[in-house]
């Protein structure tokens, strides 16, 4: 039995209590056509982009659904959305078959394709949330309300009046971010929703999903290469590689299961040669005549204070810098590792891991 | 189904965004008013030449039908359209296919708002144009402007399902423009466009009337010019109608398939 969410506030009440997303054994193959060189006759194969992918969304959740180019993210996005249909397994999403469903899952699921637009290109903004509201039927009363909440928390008022041609691509992102939401969805779904986008930009768009969702309890799905956006609006974590999830779980397990080493890096007052470090962590380089230390450590071995505890016992640190590993290279290391699912961090290992589930 | 207010919403931004091309729009006068006037002028030398009639025209009449003419030109889109199709191949109608409206419905919305201003803004002045350097005939019955005012609609409406069609076959064709300019060619000339049916060899009007093309263009302005008298009209608008709703169901049945095979198949 699915437990609610402990994580939302208010969720949605009338959603009912079908997970947001189901999806068993899915696959979907695609017939690709190339000519050979020098051949006339065109050769057809399959290619498999999605491979029994098994993964269960709750209500409320957080999920971010990473992977290289190329391994199954937005064809598994769009078999969700109902615009593709599955070769085999099936998909449920709030309850719904995406496909012969696809109208009425649009009026309880917000998309956003971080490539594609779904607003009125030469028209002001505004007036593509006109014409949105209108097909969601809502109220010039509701619709007010929203807008409102939504031109305060995307910092939307400077162009709200603008046609969209003319706004730039940050602005155009929290344009369409507001258009997908404007329904107050009960599932938001976003396929690489910072791509292009600049620090700030990015870092306003994560603060408001992350508000919205703490305010409504939506369930969030998202694509995306940065580890920034998981790590600032997602819990759970879902590598895809080659089609399937080759890792589930939350992105502290997700660091651990990898157990990458982490980098210190201390300035400190006074120069120094070495460092006694304790077990677990080893100096890397020493840099601008023993100033700078660049120290090595495992999360999992030892914590930052207990580091720096042994550090600040020995030398001053004037300053430090912590830099974790980047999604790619943890990503990398699943797809090293292949398909199967390490101890204590693979969704079937260790059921009670999700932060949901008491 | 969505409330009308969806569409509604729809065709009154595609009017309001159409009002703000103003330097397209004077450009588009322009050019229909010159040509207008050559068209005009080859037509009254041939009525000319052939003693001051021809097949049911007068000079008065072939002028009017000219004039009307250049003024449907752009609220039918005699020239075709492509966005539907250029949604088609850039990916992009997997954005309308998420939207909660059906996606023809939304385009026909989007079409009548700009038929609507291209009507007002580049209809009108034409026939003022040819008021008066020609003169216009007419018609004396009000009824004609009521009944006329209804056969444009419908060949608004037909207009934009044959060229939706056009657009959907995108679905399949990876390049639609040469099956669009074949297609233009055909519904410019079996839709009295460029010169009247009747003026057509029999042969060639037998082939026009049994197709949808002269709903597009011949049959409004016979009714607006009151050239036919509106309670014969009225059968026109009828055969318009059916039109509608043949051309109505097989587009909306070729999208169903071609979302299909998009759903097959991947985009």
């Amino acid at each position: 039995m699915i437990t609610s969410p402990t994580s939302t506030t208010d969720s949605p009440a009338a959603a009912g209590d079908a997970p947001a997303v189901v999806l068993d054994a899915l696959r979907r193959d695609f017939a690709v056509r190339s000519r050979r060189p020098g051949s006339l006759r065109r050769e057809r194969r399959t290619v498999r982009a999605v491979d029994d992918l098994t993964l269960t969304v709750r209500r409320g959740e957080a999920v971010g659904f990473v992977g290289a180019n190329g391994a199954g993210k937005s064809t598994t996005i769009k078999m969700m959305t109902g615009i593709l249909r599955p070769t085999s397994g099936s998909v449920s999403v709030l309850g719904r078959e995406p496909v012969p469903e696809r109208r009425h899952l649009a009026r309880e699921i917000g998309v956003v394709f971080g490539q594609r637009s779904q607003l009125w290109w030469d028209l002001p903004l505004r007036e593509s949330y006109r014409i949105l509201a209108a097909m969601h039927r809502l109220t010039d009363s509701a619709r007010e309300r929203r807008l409102e909440r939504l031109v305060e928390g995307l910092g939307l008022e400077e162009f709200l009046d603008r046609p969209v041609r003319q706004l730039s691509l940050g602005q155009r992102m929290r344009g369409e971010v507001a258009a997908a939401l404007l329904h107050s969805p009960a599932l938001v779904v976003l396929d690489e929703p910072t791509i292009g986008l600049d620090m700030v930009s990015k870092e306003g768009l994560r603060r408001f999903l992350q508000e919205d969702r703490a305010e409504r309890g939506t369930t969030l799905f998202l694509t995306t290469h940065d580890m920034g956006d998981v790590e600032r609006l997602c819990e759970r974590i879902a590598v895809v590689n080659h089609g399937s999830v080759a890792f589930d779980g939350t992105i502290t397990a997700f660091r651990e299961h990898l157990d990458s080493p982490r980098e210190l890096i201390v300035d400190l007052a006074e120069p120094r040669e070495t460092l006694a470090l304790p077990a677990g962590a080893a100096t890397d380089a020493v840099e601008a005549e023993g100033i700078r230390h660049r120290i090595r450590f495992s999360g999992t071995a030892l914590t930052v204070p207990a580091l720096l505890e042994a550090i600040g016992a020995q030398a001053s640190i004037r300053d430090l810098a912590l830099t974790e590993p980047a999604i790619e290279d943890l990503v990398r290391q699943v797809y090293a590792r292949g398909k199967e699912p390490a101890r204590g961090a693979g969704p079937g290992d260790e059921p009670d891991q999700g932060p949901d589930r008491a | 189904m969505p409330r009308v207010s969806a569409y509604w919403s729809v065709a009154r931004a595609s009017f309001r965004q159409y009002s703000t091309y103003r330097m397209a729009t004077a450009a588009g006068v322009f050019t229909n008013s010159v040509f207008g006037l050559i068209r005009a002028s080859i037509l009254l030398a041939a009525i000319h030449a052939a003693g001051g009639e021809l097949r049911g025209y007068d000079a008065l009449q072939a002028a009017t039908y000219v004039w009307l003419g250049q003024a449907l030109l752009a609220p039918i889109e005699a020239f075709g359209t492509r966005e539907i199709s250029q949604r088609v191949h850039q990916g992009d109608v997997a954005v309308d296919l998420l939207r909660p409206t059906h996606l023809l419905g939304m385009f026909y919305a989007q079409k009548l708002g700009r038929a609507g201003f291209l009507l007002l803004a580049r209809g009108i002045p034409p026939m003022l144009v040819g008021a008066v350097l020609t003169g216009l005939a007419l018609p004396s019955d009000p009824l004609s402007y009521l009944v006329g005012a209804a056969c444009l609609l419908l060949a608004i409406t037909v207009a934009f399902l044959g060229d939706a069609m056009i657009n959907l076959a995108s679905f399949w064709l990876v390049e639609t423009r040469g099956l669009s300019v074949v297609y233009m060619a055909v519904m410019n000339l079996l839709s009295g466009f460029l010169i009247p049916i009747a003026w057509f060899p029999d042969w060639l009007a037998a082939i026009a009337r049994a197709t949808p093309f002269p709903s597009m263009v011949q049959t409004p302005i016979d009714a607006l010019s009151g050239r036919i008298p509106p309670i014969e009209a009225l059968a026109l608008l009828g055969e318009q109608t059916a039109w509608a709703l043949v051309l109505t169901v097989a587009a909306v049945l070729m999208l169903r398939i071609g979302v299909r095979s998009l759903e097959v198949q991947g985009g």
